[in-house]
């Protein structure tokens, strides 16, 4: 035993080279990753795009069962969370608001404010950060295994095409998931600030009802109504993109998730702001 | 030119992912009717030549024909669909879509066809699990709760679904029991003789490379070193099908000389 060692040559693992160049290097291939990902995901739309015309052209093709699975699950599953999380904001923003316009004797504005502040920003930014996490994790997740397991390459063997089986019924579902779900984070969260307005400023139920429609243009709901579809069909994008790019192994599937999830609720809230700056003379009057 | 009797033209295929160079200027037919086994060390990029063929992925050069038409050739697409048909797959991991059961496994592709009425693909299912001896009584379960043999035999059935001509196998036998593999080749070889199959596998194991092969070919070098019967790759100078036959030899020898052993083997006291 020892004397194998002694007649072993000295073995020196591979030279690492350093690089003096790295900070140029890294915000290259930063920049690149950039660009790839634009790329990969202008494809995927014009994939989709050509899909789409192709299930026209057939409608026999078109996967609908896919399509109402994915329903289900992004959306009716949704609703326990986000009626959770919406009632709670909702109670947390009127009760401090009210304590606010208590100061100034401005107790009826808390319609407006409640109005406004939920059926234009909340309601929808609420609805879509949490579907960000919860079925864009699920969808990119459930790509990368079909990918590990290689359920994707079956598919295509069989001749089935990824784009249409898999992603388009996931863009149309949360599609389509998406606008209901805001509609419903929206009310519940009106419903929790109503109930808050009620105990901490005496507010009528009754009044605030009728008051609401009143305060509240009709514009707003329709702005709150675009942004669900703008932000379901975008983050079931990014989620299949990110999925679709996972390797096949697991390190790769954690980070290809993790990435998903951060890059849907990034994206979510820069839709939100080119929608602010966009509309920004719509509903407010 | 096409040879009508190759059902899979490789020509000059070279593949590299970066600065290695996995294959360069390979050169295979696969003809109608037989099974030809793919060996090769571990990295010698078999699986990359298996998924090539399948279409999964591109060559870097050359090209691959199968049923004499070209990824290249204008109309491929149209045909795509066609060729998909007459082609099944086993994989390595047998892929079954862990979302389906047994039977929706089976009934997918039957299903992509729009053709079928519903009875006629569960007669169709049903038939097929029973030729790859599953009882009708798995049908409906998941395949989480299936086990590794059976996967495969699924797997296996889902791959003849659509009666193809050409089938491909990816590593049939590993991860199974021998009991279990050597039943895996028998119905293999039970189902090729029904249904005049064209069969490509690869493969690490020697039994059933033997028992299964018609023609062996043998990757090693980035290239196709030899193609031939099991005698004549065995008999073929080089470093890894000497290596890799060994212990078969010593099977077969022992096998040939069976009082040697005897005279070998210590007296019982």
């Amino acid at each position: 035993m020892f004397k194998r060692l002694e007649n072993l040559p000295t073995l020196q693992p591979g030279d690492k080279q350093r690089d003096l160049l790295w900070p140029i290097t890294t915000l290259g291939g930063l920049a690149l990753l950039l660009w790839q990902h634009t790329l990969g995901l202008i494809i995927l739309i014009g994939q989709l795009l050509i899909d789409v015309i192709y299930l026209i052209r057939h409608p026999i093709y078109i996967p609908w069962r896919e399509i109402s699975a994915n329903l289900y699950r992004t959306g009716a599953q949704a609703l326990g969370i986000t009626a959770l999380v919406g009632f709670l904001i909702g109670i947390v923003i009127s009760y401090l608001s009210s304590k606010q316009l208590q100061l100034f004797g401005a107790d009826i504005f808390i319609i407006n404010i409640l109005g406004i502040s939920i059926i234009r920003e909340l309601g929808p930014m609420l609805a879509a950060i949490l579907v960000a996490g919860r079925s864009g994790s699920s969808m990119t997740a459930q790509l990368g295994v079909m990918r590990v397991t290689q359920e994707l390459d079956a598919l295509t063997v069989m001749g089935i095409s990824h784009s249409q089986r898999l992603i388009l019924p996931k863009v149309l579902g949360l599609g389509i998931a998406m606008p209901l779900l805001v509609i419903w984070t929206s009310a519940i969260a009106l419903l929790g600030g109503m109930v808050a307005a009620e105990l901490q400023l005496g507010l009528n139920y009754q009044y605030f009802l009728t008051a609401l429609p009143d305060s509240v243009p009709i514009a707003n709901l329709w702005l709150g109504l675009g942004k669900g579809v703008v932000c379901g069909m975008v983050i079931a994008l990014i989620a299949c993109h990110f999925g679709l790019r996972i390797k096949p192994n697991t390190e790769s599937l954690g980070e290809g998730t993790t990435s998903s999830v951060v890059t849907a609720i990034t994206v979510v809230i820069i839709i939100d702001a080119i929608f602010a700056i966009i509309f920004s003379d719509v509903g407010l009057t | 030119m096409t040879n009508p009797e190759c059902i899979i033209e490789i020509e000059s295929l070279s593949t590299r992912f970066g600065n290695l160079v996995v294959h360069q200027d390979i050169n295979l037919c696969v003809l109608r009717g037989e099974l030809l086994t793919l060996i090769g060390g571990s990295g010698s990029g078999k699986t990359t030549l298996l998924r090539q063929m399948l279409g999964l992925e591109q060559p870097s050069q050359g090209s691959v024909k199968i049923f004499g038409s070209s990824r290249k050739d204008p109309g491929f697409n149209r045909q795509r669909k066609k060729i998909r048909s007459r082609s099944g797959v086993l994989f390595q991991q047998g892929a079954l879509f862990s979302a389906l059961s047994v039977f929706d496994n089976i009934a997918l592709p039957l299903r992509e066809l729009h053709t079928l009425s519903e009875e006629m693909i569960r007669d169709l299912v049903m038939i097929k699990l029973d030729m790859v001896a599953i009882g009708p009584e798995h049908a409906n379960k998941m395949p989480a709760a299936l086990s590794g043999g059976m996967i495969k035999r699924i797997a296996l059935a889902r791959a003849l679904a659509l009666d193809p001509e050409l089938l491909f196998l990816d590593e049939p036998t590993a991860g199974l029991d021998p009991e279990l593999s050597e039943s895996f080749v028998e119905l293999i070889l039970a189902l090729r003789s029904e249904m005049d199959l064209t069969i490509v596998m690869v493969t690490h194991d020697l039994d059933t490379l033997v028992a299964l092969s018609d023609r062996i070919a043998v990757l090693a070098d980035q290239q196709i070193i030899v193609t031939g019967t099991l005698d004549e790759v065995c008999n073929f100078q080089h470093p890894f099908t000497t290596s890799f036959f060994k212990s078969m030899r010593h099977k077969t020898d022992q096998k040939n000389y069976p009082e040697q052993i005897w005279k070998t083997v210590p007296m019982p006291l």
